[in-house]
């Protein structure tokens, strides 16, 4: 290929990621105000599971495919499932309810919203036009996190099944009958 | 694309996140919304990463993002676990009426 041909096909997958990553970002935004405002636990639970997927776009999208893959598995497979029960055996109402919320919540939106603020002002400040490199960058493969994981960072894979396995005791001891 | 994107994407989630623990009565959607502030930060992990990709960051930042997962799913349990106690013992898991620490 020559040079100018090269050029427009990386300009082409740029243009294609930006356009994939603001489609992605406004539905995970979209979905994620549903989760906090709407007065269904159950729509609140499923709006939850289109966030994580979402995340789980934006991960393939920088090129953690495995990462993707362990979010698609995790999060909604298992987590989404726990809520559900959760939703379940606390005898949520399936239609809508009222008082899900506080009856003043403009506290609660300005503590948001200014902290949006100073953290965008933030970001903006630090990072306003650093690029990510995506053309040449290939995805990273499962066999060098693997690696990672079982050389560099063992301890703390240790560590984590530890508490894996302390987790799974303490909910059974704490959620058993007497 | 820009690295900035992905720090605002994640800004945005956190912000939604701690509006939703503020602002919510029931202990379920309290935990949801503390999973959306755990999936913005992972997001910012995994954009850093791959913004540093030269020097290497980029596996050292899935792998941190990885352990956030597991970490995430040990604490649903167990709050799940927690808020299946209050219920049985006060048949209401309205985070109002469990204060029985409040002086």
């Amino acid at each position: 290929m020559t040079t100018v041909t090269l050029m427009t096909t990386a300009l082409g997958a740029v243009v294609a990621q930006n356009v994939f990553f603001y489609m992605i970002a406004a539905i995970m935004v979209f979905a994620a105000l549903r989760v906090v405002t709407s007065d269904n636990i159950v729509h609140a639970a499923l709006y939850l599971v289109v966030v994580l997927a979402g995340v789980a776009a934006q991960f393939v999208l920088l090129g953690a495919e495995f990462l993707g893959v362990t979010q698609v598995l995790v999060y909604i497979g298992a987590v989404v499932v726990l809520f559900l029960f959760g939703i379940m055996l606390t005898r949520a109402k399936v239609g809508s309810e009222a008082n899900l919320d506080h009856q003043n919540r403009w506290p609660a939106i300005l503590t948001a919203v200014m902290l949006l603020l100073v953290m965008a002002y933030a970001v903006i400040d630090f990072a306003g036009d650093e690029e990510i490199e995506v053309i040449n960058a290939s995805p990273t493969s499962v066999q060098e996190v693997s690696d990672a994981i079982f050389s560099t960072y063992i301890v703390a894979f240790e560590a984590i099944s530890v508490l894996l396995l302390a987790a799974l005791i303490g909910a059974i001891v704490v959620a058993r009958k007497e | 694309m820009y690295l900035v994107q992905f720090l605002l994407l994640s800004s945005v989630l956190f912000c939604i996140g701690v509006y939703g623990v503020l602002v919510r009565r029931n202990a379920v959607l309290v935990l949801m919304s503390i999973e959306l502030i755990l999936n913005a930060v992972n997001i910012n992990f995994v954009a850093f990463g791959a913004y540093n990709r030269e020097l290497g960051a980029a596996i050292p930042g899935e792998v941190f993002a990885l352990f956030i997962i597991a970490v995430a799913a040990a604490e649903v349990g167990v709050g799940l676990a927690m808020v299946l106690t209050i219920y049985r013992n006060r048949k209401s898991i309205d985070i109002h009426e469990v204060d029985l620490l409040k002086g």
